[in-house]
């Protein structure tokens, strides 16, 4: 074992003389071609360059990168280039990857593109992306009379699959998350409120909070983490197995078929999982009302059932109706665009959850202004 | 069925016409000026180096990508200016056979077989399940109706994709790379599958491949597409491609690059 090293010596102003000395193999010290090809550049009166290698070691593809440099150095100038002592391997390698030459424009260009250039690109796409939601929507609501008028045909144990899936199989996350956010809301209200004396209105802080808002709004985010990504990643990898083409060429609908049981189940099931985390948010308020704020049980109970009316439990069902389409198609959108590789189906996950989330947020907005206007 | 007499009286008749087609990803084109055509049963290679565009071409044939420009005509109907509905009627009549079988994951063999017939058939599930089973001897796999396509081998998937593929009975029939990821035994019997399927029933059979032995075993009629000029450079009987054809490319492929290379060794000595 020899560590490697090159001479380069001047026999003549036009010839330049390298000697290869031990083993040029990837694990050694590397010598910088740059180095070499300023050093070389440097004589202008460079014709011929020969190579010694009669004292080289073993060899690997770190040879041949030099060798490869080399060669196109001198490709570009006029100056000729003796090979003739090297190893016949190395020879043949060397030839082998001169033997096809780079296809023209396989190389991707880099191009630098300007911040305004790619402010209107990203302007384009949210636009484009607009479009292609509302052709959705359409598509979707075309679905759904298809299913009123008996002609839309999916498999309804496909239908009693995702019924499971997004309901019964979410509640204890939704238990777990529906007491803590009214515990949290009731402490929150609590330290405010007791500065008047006037802890026994927790109950309506909680019960008006939990059932216009945190209960649709809580059990939508986490049903858009828990189902929507997973209905995402079921299209995304039907998508790379090539079954959504098969679909296709067999003439059936992707929007029946797939994006409807799927858009039906979260629409049955998000309304009842909020009504149940509406229940629970009010039980966790109670728990701190009557543990730590000594209100007694029944009078929560009646502060609560005062505070309240039917219209705002339906506010936060039509809320929950919304979301439960929103996160459905965000899902089955992002899954049906997602492109044919492992990487593509991650992405349409992350970006279903993504926007997903962000448009319940938008919704909840735009509901709560409505109804408050609306003086519901 | 009466496969085999439609077929004798339909042997000139063309089936599909490919003309001036233009395949592109937006502004990057794939291949231009295609024409071609296919004969009622004909079985029709589409050949070519890797990445020359023939499973782009499939695409366009089967109606799961719009033409950048020309035309895709099915018995005289442009496929992409029908209405809907009945492009749905033409493209069910078509069977397709994936690269990678496409079977639906989710559901059994016998399910994935059954479910084009529940959609478009009022059988009873008696009869549907009677059809699914025949279906399923075709191709030598009876016996797996509940198993799920993650339990079976590729071969035995491929096998499965085709036994769905066929089972409207469709007078089409796309293979996408059928022999890809088989051995040489289960490739050939493949080969002979689809002979017998052409043969029985006169279905017209298009193939997307590279492999030689299957080219030549069956197919009758080709287009050879080339990914440096990115269009067809010959067309015909594979056979009388080898023996006629004179484009260096064409023959090259042909002859697995044999005389290619002695044509660039001379050129060096």
């Amino acid at each position: 074992m020899n560590a490697q090293s090159l001479k380069i010596t001047y026999p003549s102003a036009g010839t330049a003389l390298l000697v290869l000395n031990g083993d040029w193999t990837l694990d050694k010290a590397q010598l910088d071609w740059h180095v070499l090809q300023r050093d070389l550049e440097s004589r202008d009166a460079l014709r011929e360059i020969r190579l010694e290698s009669q004292a080289l070691g073993e060899w690997d593809s770190r040879l041949l990168t030099l060798l490869q440099n080399l060669c196109d150095f001198v490709a570009e100038r006029e100056i000729s280039l003796d090979l003739s002592t090297l190893p016949d391997g190395a020879t043949r390698l060397l030839n082998l990857s001169h033997a096809v030459p780079e296809r023209e424009g396989a190389k991707r260009s880099q191009k630098r593109v300007s911040p305004l250039n790619r402010l209107g690109e990203l302007t384009l796409n949210a636009w484009h992306e607009l479009l292609t939601f509302n052709a959705f929507v359409g598509e979707l609501i075309l679905s759904f009379g298809r299913l009123l008028s008996g002609r839309a045909s999916f498999r309804w144990i496909d239908l009693l699959r995702f019924l499971q899936s997004a309901g019964p199989e979410a509640l204890p996350i939704v238990t777990l998350i529906g007491v803590l956010v009214g515990a949290v809301l009731a402490f929150v209200g609590a330290v405010q409120l007791q500065m008047f004396g006037a802890e026994i209105y927790v109950a309506n802080l909680v019960g008006l909070g939990s059932v216009r808002e945190m209960g649709a709004m809580m059990t939508a985010i986490i049903m858009a983490g828990r189902t929507g990504s997973a209905y995402a990643a079921q299209l995304g990898t039907m998508q790379v197995n090539d079954e959504i083409d098969a679909l296709k060429t067999f003439g059936i609908s992707v929007m029946d078929f797939l994006v409807l049981p799927r858009t039906l189940a979260l629409v049955l099931m998000l309304p009842l999982l909020t009504i149940w985390a509406d229940v629970l948010g009010i039980i966790g308020g109670m728990l701190v009302g009557v543990l730590v704020l000594d209100i007694t049980l029944l009078e929560y109970l009646i502060q609560t059932q005062e505070s309240m009316d039917l219209g705002d439990v339906a506010v936060g069902l039509v809320k929950s109706l919304i979301f439960a389409v929103v996160i459905a198609m965000s899902g089955c959108l992002r899954g049906l665009q997602s492109g044919k590789n492992s990487s593509a189906v991650g992405n349409a996950t992350t970006s279903a959850t993504v926007t997903a989330i962000l448009l319940i947020v938008i919704w909840d907005a735009i509901t709560t202004i409505l109804f408050n206007q609306l003086g519901i | 069925m009466a496969g085999s007499q439609l077929a004798e009286t339909a042997s000139e008749e063309v089936h599909i016409e490919v003309s001036d087609l233009t395949m592109a990803y937006g502004d990057f084109v794939i291949q231009h000026d295609l024409d071609f055509t296919i004969q009622r049963s004909d079985i029709f290679i589409i050949m070519g180096g890797s990445g020359c565009g023939k499973s782009t071409l499939l695409r366009h044939l089967i109606g799961l990508k719009a033409p950048a420009k020309g035309e895709v005509i099915y018995e005289g109907r442009s496929l992409w200016h029908l209405p809907p509905v009945e492009r749905d009627g033409l493209m069910r009549r078509m069977g397709v056979l994936y690269q990678s079988g496409a079977l639906w994951t989710s559901m059994t063999l016998a399910e994935n077989i059954a479910l084009p017939i529940q959609e478009y058939t009022t059988l009873s599930a008696g009869q549907i399940q009677e059809l699914v089973s025949y279906k399923l001897s075709l191709v030598g796999l009876k016996g797996f109706e509940g198993y799920y396509p993650s339990e079976i081998s590729g071969g035995m998937q491929k096998r499965a994709g085709l036994a769905r593929a066929m089972a409207l009975d469709p007078e089409l029939l796309f293979f996408d790379e059928p022999s890809a990821g088989l051995d040489p035994v289960s490739a050939r019997r493949l080969d002979d599958l689809i002979l017998e399927l052409n043969q029985s029933l006169g279905t017209t059979i298009v193939v997307v491949t590279h492999e030689l032995a299957s080219i030549f075993a069956i197919g009758n009629n080709s287009v050879f597409l080339d990914p440096e000029s990115k269009t067809m450079i010959a067309s015909g009987d594979p056979k009388m491609l080898l023996e006629q054809s004179k484009d260096p490319k064409v023959r090259s492929f042909l002859t697995r690059g044999e005389e290619e290379t002695t044509t660039m060794q001379r050129g060096i000595s």
